[in-house]
Order: C-alpha cells, then sequence, then structure tokens
C-alpha cells in the first residue's frame, strides 16, 4: 500500500503561487512567515493531534523499539516518520529535540509520534511528574548530578 | 491505548503523587525534567540555556491556534490566528537515566498559553533580571509567585553596568525572604550551575517547610 502523503501527491499539488516565495527547508518560520501551513497539514493527514494528546508532553522521551526501522517498511509511513525513528534509534530524545532536529513543529512531530506509537514502533516515557510536593530523593539526585557537571 | 508498550511512567504513573512506589528502572527509571529560564527579551536567557546544556541550544517551534486559548492579553493578536512560537532549549544529562531540559519561554505577554504548558511539571524557574531594566522580569515574577513555583532570581551582571547588592534588587522585587537572588554571568557554565543548584536547593527547601 502506498503512502497518501507520498512526494507523487505532493507533487501533483497546484504550486501555491499566492504564497511564493517558497521558503527554503532550513528557513525558520515566524509569524506571518510560516506561510502555507496547508503542507503541514497535508503530512499529517489533516489530523491536529495525536489519538493520545496527553502523552506527547515537550519532554517525553521517545526511543525507537528493537528493530524498528526495518518493521517500519510493512507500515504506510511518510519520510518524516522515518526521520523520527532513525534519530531516535540510539538513545532516547525528547519530543522537543525530534521537533528541533527534523526541523518540524512540535504540533507535526506529535501527530506523525501518534502514528509510530499506534504501529508500536516506539517506546513513549512521560516525564516525571511532579506533584505538588516533589520527592525530596529526586531533589537531591538532581543536585548532585549538577555538582558533578 | 492501554496496552504496556505504549508508555512507561518515569516514576509512579501520570497522575498519581511522587514518592510513594517504587520506580521501575534504577533509581528514576528514564526520566525527564525541565526547569524554565524566564526574563524580559535580551536579558541572557538563550546565552544561559547554551552556558549550562551539553548541547548547543536548540530551537523548537510550536504552531498554536489562539482561539479558544486563556490569553491574558490579546492585544495585537487577531482572533482564529495561527501563531509560531519559538522556544530555546538546551539538555543537561545529570546521569544515565537523568535528563534535565531547560526551556528559555517565549517572550512575554503574547504567549501566556505557552508559558503554561511549559511550566505544567517543572522542577522550577531562574528568572534572569537586568538591572537596567528590572520592571522586564516583573511579569515573569509574578507568573511563578501566582503558580507556587519555586524559582530564583538572578541578576544577569551586563559588562559596564553598575552592580547591585542582591538585598536592593530583592527590595525592588518585593520578593519574599525565601527566594534566592544570585549575581552572575549568563555566559558562564559555573554560574548557571550554581543558580540551578541554588534553585533545586530552594525547592527542596520548600518541601521540607511544607512537610514540616
Amino acid at each position: 500500500m502506498s503512502e497518501p502523503m507520498s512526494t507523487e501527491d505532493a507533487a501533483t499539488e497546484p504550486v501555491p503561487d499566492l504564497f511564493a516565495p517558497r521558503t527554503p527547508v532550513d528557513d525558520r518560520w515566524f509569524d506571518d512567515d510560516a506561510g502555507p501551513v496547508v503542507r503541514l497539514f497535508s503530512m499529517t493527514g489533516g489530523r491536529a493531534r495525536p489519538a493520545d494528546d496527553g502523552l506527547f508532553d515537550l519532554i517525553s522521551l521517545v526511543t525507537a523499539v528493537a528493530g524498528a526501522e526495518q518493521e517500519a517498511t510493512e507500515h504506510p509511513l511518510a519520510p518524516e516518520h522515518h526521520a523520527i525513528l532513525a534519530l531516535c534509534r540510539d538513545e532516547p530524545l525528547s519530543v522537543a529535540e525530534l521537533g528541533s532536529y527534523t526541523d518540524l513543529p512540535v504540533s507535526v512531530v506529535r501527530v506523525l509520534l501518534g502514528d509510530l506509537n499506534d504501529a508500536r514502533l516506539v517506546d513513549v516515557t512521560r516525564p516525571v511528574q511532579l506533584a505538588q510536593l516533589p520527592d525530596e530523593r529526586l531533589l537531591r539526585d538532581v543536585i548532585n548530578g549538577l555538582r558533578a557537571l | 491505548m492501554a496496552s504496556a508498550h505504549s508508555e512507561t511512567s518515569a516514576l509512579t504513573g501520570t497522575d498519581a503523587p511522587t514518592g510513594t512506589e517504587p520506580a521501575r528502572q534504577g533509581p528514576w527509571g528514564n526520566a525527564a525534567l525541565k526547569i524554565l529560564v524566564a526574563g524580559g527579551f535580551g536579558v541572557g536567557k538563550t546565552t544561559l540555556v547554551g552556558a549550562v546544556s551539553e548541547i548547543r541550544p536548540l530551537r523548537t517551534e510550536e504552531q498554536l491556534s489562539e482561539l479558544g486559548r486563556p490569553v491574558d492579553d490579546t492585544h495585537g493578536v487577531e482572533a482564529k490566528r495561527t501563531t509560531t512560537v519559538a522556544m530555546d532549549f538546551g539538555r543537561i544529562d545529570l546521569r544515565p537515566g537523568l535528563a534535565l531540559y531547560l526551556f528559555g519561554t517565549p517572550g512575554q505577554d503574547r504567549f501566556w498559553f505557552v508559558w503554561d504548558e511549559l511550566a505544567r511539571g517543572s522542577l522550577g524557574a531562574v528568572v534572569l533580571a537586568d538591572t537596567r531594566r528590572l520592571a522586564d522580569c516583573f511579569p515573569s515574577v509574578d507568573f511563578f509567585e501566582r503558580r507556587g513555583i519555586p524559582f530564583v532570581v538572578a541578576v544577569n551582571c551586563f559588562e559596564g553596568t553598575e552592580v547591585h547588592a542582591p538585598q536592593d534588587v530583592r527590595a525592588a522585587l518585593d520578593l519574599d525572604p525565601q527566594v534566592p537572588v544570585l549575581l552572575c554571568d549568563a555566559r558562564s557554565r559555573e554560574d548557571g550551575k550554581e543558580l540551578l543548584i541554588r534553585l533545586v536547593e530552594h525547592a527542596a527547601d520548600r518541601v521540607r517547610a511544607a512537610r514540616g
């Protein structure tokens, strides 16, 4: 089954002259310069949020499961999905880091991660939940870690 | 999705109070914490993040529809607009399995809803102040005070500026006596480390005080 958001589809889209000039990939998008937002929505199939919205905090840690990149070929995934899997293959990366390294807005990364999670290709660890009174052992652990830097 | 593969809580489950259940892997498992770096525009937030981080500061972007968001001040922001908010952040590996993320908060006023998301679950905040523009950090101080988030005020001693005593800054900001006020050079890794240590110690003091 071919990917509905493939480059082939993108190529048949009318060139959005209204939004010209097109920005290079490495451009940062700020405010009005964000321009053709449609392209990001097409990357996520129009979805604005992953199924489990609370799972992907900015500092939730994502790790590709063993063999994820081989397994991924059995799923209809976009190049961006594969890029994420490659990034978090060797070490856990936060959602924020994945956004930065893929140069995609976090909202888009969250949707893509939702797909990878549904396909069981990633493990996700939510951040430590700090209650009103954080555990003193954890705070001590942090202080010791900082001192050792 | 309830299957075990999809999610492992770093500590005790998503909503449970901390410290009552054994951790699953190592003392805290694979865990991430965050500290915010706040303050007025150009006060050195990203400089500080970069000075103490082990990676070069990264930038991530969040696209937000401001419709229906609780925004304190919507001046200059049209309804139903999608806005891109950029956040600079860095990472410190405290030890294997325990990562600390530092987030520079995006510009004040327009982006309070982003602050709310960033502040949720944070360990605390460093409010950077420039004595030439001390009022710039009032909104940050106010934000963390209102939400009961532990913070320290760090006066970034820019070259060529008159050095003010911490007690003067404390008085000018009308801070609680417990809130640490420190002088720093935001470019200095050692100063940055010290700020973070004082912040976490301050957070620990508050926990002890609250427990009696």
